[in-house]
């Protein structure tokens, strides 16, 4: 590194440390960008192929409120999709190369979507306990330290937290309903549990990016804080709707003033990361098959697109 | 105009709406660009919309209990009136677009009408908000099919194709029954054959922008007003509706 840029990088760091914002034109090392380029477009990646299992029931929700308030929440979805792509783009980094990446597999995105929807109540468990996991992690983005990014996640806050109150909603409709439906929720709870805490990543001593990510201002929480805040905040819940959360280990402990969990089944958690998990195959191959499918619908769009700038330039030189 | 037929127009607004609107929906999480999976969910959304108002209209003047839901979830395949070319699979994005362009270009003129009409208040004032949402989606349509009919060789070939596949369920649009005839007669929904005019100069118009043919009328699909579908729709509605009917006495 030269002098410059060791002036450079203290001079960010200070900046960051007083909690000021970055923005797309700003000075920044190679690393941060390259962190945000990877945590950014996998977030965006999980927003899209988060809309399958979701959408996997649009066609099969039960009554048609039901159904325009789904089809709108993964509509949502989509939107914080877009958002989170421009936001990357702010980085140097184009649409394309990142769609690239996630159909190639080299960009990641979140785990859980690995996961089938099997029932109706997987949209309410979804809703209450996926949606939950992920604002507990996003929350604190909206005060990240690279702008773009902390004002895209102001947005897609506020619309989570609504989807997680739907979810919440749904599950109660269920709670309350005839004993098929109150099953067909726990079922849900039993499948979703273990897969909502593993979302918070690894346990703090195995997580690899997070030291620098808490020095950049870019992560806020540890994962395990993240996790406790979770459980603690979803036990009451669970209590509310009576049904019962899939951890015999799992009780309050008085001294710590948090609940007690049970241990995150960690080979199940990297088997899903490399592929493994019940829905890896079928959710990228969709994704994948979408992009192609609507390739010539993108040339056609662009096509179109040059020929009108052809005939506007065209326009213009004979008026000249 | 009688009662049963006034009942029945509204349902036949409820079902072109549904039946859309859900095959529509199946575009969410699937569309060739991330910006058209929200323009054809929203155009589901509102349709759904409509449908869901023209239901609830329709369930309080029949007045035997039924709600928006039973209308939706528990009438067979025979008791649906859409027309035809709604219940056509999604087929290619061009497939959709296009079945999305003839439907538009119709339902538009349609809705502005029971907009203005004074025969039915309530019906003016679901189709005073469902116009403006029906003017989107015209336009919508009609920008894709200029790009796709002006894009590429193979844009243009693609749905230039869809375009003659699906223009024999346009003859349905304007072929009245008697319950259109009645409707007509009475003021509350438009002469048909004066629509066909303004839906033709519609598509036409757009048609030659896009560099595309208009097809040759020649033999047009019909039933969909009588119940008698195309083989699509029953499972469509089996999937739409396997959770009601399997769970009866739930509510959601």
């Amino acid at each position: 590194m030269s002098p410059v840029e060791m002036n450079l990088e203290a001079r960010f760091d200070a900046y960051v440390a007083e909690e000021k914002k970055i923005e797309p034109k700003d000075w920044m090392p190679d690393a941060y960008r390259k962190t945000l380029i990877r945590q950014i477009s996998q977030h965006a990646h999980s927003e899209i192929v988060g809309m399958l299992p979701e959408g996997n029931w649009i066609s099969r929700a039960p009554s048609l409120k039901r159904k325009a308030i789904l089809l709108a929440k993964v509509q949502d979805e989509a939107g914080h999709g877009l958002y989170l792509y421009s936001a990357a783009e702010t980085l140097g980094v184009t649409r394309e190369q990142m769609l690239d990446d996630l159909h190639t597999g080299k960009a990641k995105y979140s785990s859980i979507f690995n996961y089938p929807t099997l029932t109706w109540a997987d949209m309410g468990a979804v809703g209450w306990l996926v949606d939950g996991a992920a604002i507990m992690n996003q929350v604190p983005l909206c005060k990240c330290s690279y702008g773009p990014y902390a004002r895209a996640m102001v947005r897609v806050c506020k619309e989570e937290s609504f989807h997680q109150r739907q979810g919440f909603q749904v599950m109660l409709n269920l709670a309350q309903g005839t004993p098929e439906q109150k099953a067909m929720a726990q079922d849900a709870l039993n499948r979703w549990w273990w897969p909502s805490l593993m979302m918070f990543g690894p346990n703090d001593s195995d997580s690899p990016h997070s030291a620098q990510s808490m020095k950049w201002n870019i992560k806020r929480f540890s994962n395990d804080e993240l996790r406790q805040r979770f459980v603690d905040m979803t036990v009451p819940q669970a209590e509310l709707l009576g049904l019962t959360i899939p951890d015999s280990d799992l009780r309050w402990n008085e001294e710590r003033g948090h609940y007690d969990f049970g241990e995150i089944q960690w080979e199940e958690f990297y088997n899903v990361i490399k592929g493994n998990g019940p829905c890896n195959k079928e959710r990228l191959a969709a994704r994948v098959k979408a992009h192609e499918d609507g390739a010539w619908v993108r040339e056609a769009a662009n096509a179109y697109a040059q020929k009108q700038q052809a005939k506007k330039t065209n326009a213009t030189t004979h008026a000249a | 105009m009688t009662e049963g037929q006034h009942l029945q127009i509204i349902l036949r607004l409820g079902d072109d709406a549904l039946v859309l609107g859900q095959r529509l929906s199946a575009w969410c999480g699937h569309g060739p660009v991330l910006e058209e999976d929200i323009a054809l969910s929203n155009t589901a959304l509102d349709l759904i919309g409509q449908a869901r108002n023209f239901y609830t209209l329709a369930a309080a003047r029949e007045d035997q209990g039924r709600d928006e839901d039973q209308l939706a979830f528990f009438r067979t395949d025979k008791e649906f009136q859409n027309h035809l070319l709604l219940e056509q699979p999604n087929g290619h994005f061009g497939d959709t677009i296009v079945r999305q362009f003839f439907f538009s270009a119709f339902a538009l003129e349609r809705c502005a009408f029971l907009s203005r009409q004074l025969v039915d208040a309530e019906v003016a004032g679901i189709a005073a908000k469902a116009v403006k949402e029906l003017q989107y989606h015209w336009e919508h349509a009609a920008q894709w099919i200029v790009r796709l009919g002006d894009g590429t060789t193979e844009s243009h070939e693609k749905v230039q194709a869809s375009i003659d596949h699906l223009w024999s369920y346009t003859g349905e649009f304007f072929n009245a029954d008697e319950v259109d005839a009645a409707g007509a007669e009475a003021g509350l929904l438009p002469n048909l054959a004066v629509m066909r005019k303004a839906w033709n100069a519609r598509v036409e118009a757009c048609l030659a922008q896009a560099t595309l043919t208009c097809p040759e009328d020649g033999w047009m699909q019909r039933g969909g007003k009588q119940g008698i579908h195309s083989e699509h729709l029953s499972y469509m509605l089996a999937e739409m509706q396997v959770l009601p009917r399997t769970y009866p006495d739930a509510t959601w």
